[in-house]
Order: structure tokens, then C-alpha cells, then sequence
């Protein structure tokens, strides 16, 4: 699984930071980093809580 | 399971109960209703990017409306009596007809509607945002370009509302009958924050000021607001009005049902109102073994996390379970101007308030709230990454001081 961001939509609520930290990082330039776009499939669920949870509907999963 | 659920409520709440039933692999009838005749759609934009004209109402259709979710939606379609007895709801349809569906479970997530101020109804240019009709309709008021439009009520809506406004490069004067915008939410030093932040957007802001009345005329049978008369013995002159005066909760139709209502449908700590009825969404009041109190909360993420709840509860029933206590750690965000105020937790107003990270000066912080010693709220204002971060405090159930200790480090 590939995560994808939006960064035209992302606002950096940092919902998804809270949510799964080893992957997603709000730095203090208040930008979104992804710290691994091919996280393990044992992190699916929190990756499927993310694009659940995003305010912005800004995170999605590819699968390639 | 041939069972059927109807689910009161097709916004964030209702939606997100659907879908949890579905993922869950429940197979029986799920119907939807709203008094909304819009496909689900999300409502933080209404008072942001759908305003400014950013963006067009198919980028705010939730996705869980559009999945394949094998869901009976009866969209304008409004709950007027449930008798949970005989297990029928009583619906009035599009055309007025009234009719009975049977049901075995419910879930009630039927929300809230927005307030207006008295006689103002059939006023044109008088506008609340609460729906996608509110806000295109406002939307195209402002497209005319306005040469100002008076916000009544400072709270996230108005505050939003006047935002919009002034990206559009339009006048706005933002009124608020308390002393200070938010201070009821935030308490008195962080509603002086967000009320220097109004001003330096160029906000006309009158505090401690209420309504007299609208001035209107009326020009070939249509009667228009041109202006705001205030208890200061003030008068603005505006073409719009947008009322941001907080909502009633649309809990009328379950008056008799034998569910017990006090400002909300009251809940056991799992969100079940009664045998196989849930709540979920703005008008579930629960018990919070973390904050010590009946909360009902508004928040978008609750909304989702309760409709969840809610629906697993149902499930849990069903099969025997053991229900599992919903108790969310609050939090929002409001994005005003250039700043996102972000809050976790559930702080009163009379808690202690720290600024523990940057400066209120620069508008760009964070604060703690502590009830004694015990963590109540987490404020950010353009630190998104500290209010995570410091959120998981209440997790770990961190004192106030260990909270204030914690901030220190980030």
C-alpha cells in the first residue's frame, strides 16, 4: 500500500499525526511530512483510520 | 439477517453508523432519512471554502455517502414520531405524506438545526449557515458584492463566517452579546486572543452588544434588511444579516417516545438510549468517566466516532458482547483568517488557563486548561503538531502539571 496526500487539500489538522506518528509528521513549519509513503500492511488499519479521519478528505491509499 | 435499522440523520453521524454496520458485515435493511434532500455532505466547508467560493458542493460530498454502501436513502424525508412499542417511526415525505416504517433498530442522529433570531423569518438578505442551501444561498449574496454584511454571534460559526467575508475583501461587523467572543468555551484571557484576532483582520467588533431589531423595507412585496439597530443605540446599515446564534437540537420528534430527553437523547456510556435505540452525533448526551459529567459534544470528529460507536453498540447487542464505553477525547479546529485554533479536552471557563509555548502576541501558541490538577483542555493557535502531541496526555491520564512539565519539552 502506497499513502498518497492531497497537499493542495491537506491543512495540517494533524489528525493523522496523532493517529499513526511513525508515518505522518506536522513539522514546525506547520506542513505535513510522510515519513513512510509504503508503510507496512500491519499499519492498515491505522492508515484506513487516517483517510477516515482527515478533515480534509486529503489522504488516500494506493495500492500498486 | 433480514433485520432492518433505520438511522435518523444522513450527515456525519448517520453516515458513519451505516457504513460501520456495513464494514461490520451486517447484512439486514438500512434505511437513512433526512430532512436534507442533498446526497451526505460535509459541513465544516460550509462556513469556509464553500463561502469564499474555493470550492463547488460535490468536493464536500462525504465519501462514505458515494461508497457502495447498499443503503435506502429517504433524503427530504422528516422524522415526526417513533413509537418504540410497536417499532415504527412515522415519516413525512417530500410531498407531505405521512407514513409508517417499521423497524428493529434505530439510530437517532438527527442533529441540530440553526437558530434564528425571532420575527425574522421571510426577511430577505437574513441568512443562518447550518446547510448547503444556507451557505450557497448565502454565497450568492456575497458573489453581488455586498458593501458589508453584519455577523450576529462570535462563536465558531460567526467567526468563520466574517473570515470568509473579509477574504472576500468584504466589509464585516462582528456582533457578540458577551463581554468577549468564545469566552464561555475558552474562558476570559483566550477570548481576548481571539477577539485581537478579529481586529487585526480589519473586523468591526462591537462585544457586549445584542440586537434591538432588523430594519428592513419592504420594495415590490419583498421585505429586505437594511440594517442592524443594536442596544448600544447603534445602527448598521447592511444588505445581509448572517445569524450565528448556536442551534436548537432536532429532538422534537422523539417528545412522548419514552426516551428520556434533557438537552439531547440521554445515553448509557455505550450511546444506547433504550433496547436496540442508539444515539449519535450532536444530540447524544452520555456519561464521560474521563471529564467526570454528562457531556454532549458538537464536534466533527465526534460525530464520526460516535456514529461508530453507536452502530457497534447495536451490534454488540445482537450478538451478546460486551459493549465497549464511548468516551472520545474532545477536539476541534476552527480556521479564522490565517490562524487555526485547534482545542482538546473539555475545559470550563473558570479553569486555569497557562500559555505554555509560544506567544499570544504573535497569535501563534499553545495553552493549557487544568480544573486542581487535572488536565481539562489543550489550545493551540497555529500549533497543530503540540496539540496532537499533547492530546495523548489525556490518554495517558497526565496531570496538569505533568501536562505543563510535557509542553516544556516539545
Amino acid at each position: 500500500m502506497r499513502i498518497v496526500v492531497d497537499f493542495d487539500l491537506c491543512e495540517s489538522n494533524a489528525v493523522c499525526m496523532g493517529i499513526a506518528p511513525e508515518i505522518f509528521e506536522v513539522r514546525d513549519d506547520d506542513f505535513l511530512y510522510v515519513l513512510d509513503e509504503n508503510p507496512p500492511e500491519s499499519m492498515r488499519a491505522k492508515m484506513e483510520e487516517s483517510v477516515q479521519r482527515c478533515p480534509k478528505q486529503a489522504i488516500s491509499i494506493a495500492e500498486d | 439477517m433480514d433485520s432492518t435499522t433505520v438511522i435518523v440523520g444522513a450527515s456525519l453521524a448517520g453516515i458513519n453508523a451505516a457504513r460501520t454496520l456495513r464494514l461490520q458485515g451486517h447484512t439486514g435493511s438500512i434505511i437513512v432519512v433526512d430532512a436534507d434532500s442533498e446526497r451526505p455532505y460535509d459541513r465544516p466547508p460550509l462556513s469556509k471554502q464553500i463561502l469564499t467560493g474555493e470550492w463547488e458542493p460535490e468536493k464536500i460530498l462525504l465519501p462514505a455517502g458515494k461508497e457502495d454502501l447498499d443503503l435506502e436513502f429517504r433524503l427530504g424525508v422528516r422524522a415526526k414520531a417513533v413509537d418504540l412499542g410497536a417499532r415504527q417511526i412515522t415519516l413525512e415525505g417530500v410531498d407531505g405524506a405521512v407514513a409508517n416504517t417499521a423497524f428493529d433498530s434505530l439510530i437517532i442522529a438527527s442533529g441540530a438545526s440553526a437558530r434564528r433570531l425571532p420575527d425574522s423569518a421571510g426577511i430577505a438578505g437574513v441568512h443562518v449557515v447550518r446547510t448547503l442551501a444556507d451557505s450557497l444561498a448565502l454565497r450568492a449574496e456575497l458573489d453581488a458584492g455586498p458593501s458589508r454584511v453584519v455577523v450576529i454571534g462570535a462563536g465558531f460559526i460567526g467567526a468563520e463566517v466574517a473570515s470568509s467575508c473579509r477574504k472576500r475583501g468584504i466589509e464585516v461587523t462582528l456582533v457578540e452579546a458577551m463581554p468577549l467572543p468564545l469566552e464561555r468555551i475558552l474562558g476570559t484571557e483566550m477570548g481576548k486572543v481571539c477577539a485581537q484576532v478579529h481586529i487585526e483582520n480589519g473586523v468591526d467588533l462591537r462585544l457586549g452588544v445584542g440586537v434591538l431589531q432588523l430594519e428592513t423595507e419592504t420594495v415590490d412585496g419583498v421585505e429586505k434588511v437594511i440594517g442592524v439597530a443594536l442596544t448600544d443605540g447603534t445602527t448598521v446599515a447592511t444588505e445581509i444579516v448572517v445569524v450565528g446564534i448556536g442551534v436548537t437540537l432536532n429532538i422534537d420528534w422523539l417528545e412522548g417516545s419514552g426516551l428520556t430527553l434533557d438537552d439531547g437523547v440521554v445515553c448509557d456510556n455505550t450511546l444506547l438510549a433504550a433496547p436496540g435505540v442508539v444515539a449519535a452525533g450532536d444530540i447524544a448526551r452520555y456519561p464521560s468517566a474521563r471529564f467526570g459529567r454528562m457531556l454532549r459534544v458538537e464536534h466533527w470528529e465526534t460525530a464520526i466516532a460516535g456514529g461508530e460507536a453507536a452502530a457497534r453498540r447495536l451490534l454488540a447487542e445482537a450478538s451478546g458482547e460486551t459493549p465497549v464505553a464511548f468516551d472520545p477525547i474532545p477536539w476541534f479546529w476552527s480556521d479564522q483568517y490565517d490562524r487555526k485554533i485547534q482545542l482538546a479536552g473539555r475545559p470550563m471557563p473558570s479553569d486555569t488557563c497557562v500559555v505554555v509555548h509560544g506567544s499570544t502576541d504573535e497569535f501563534r501558541f499553545v495553552a493549557l486548561y487544568g480544573d486542581g490538577d487535572r488536565l481539562t483542555g489543550v489550545l493551540g493557535m497555529n500549533r497543530p503538531r503540540h496539540v496532537v502531541q499533547l492530546r495523548a496526555l489525556f490518554e495517558e491520564g497526565a496531570s496538569f502539571s505533568e501536562a505543563c512539565e510535557r509542553a516544556a519539552t516539545l
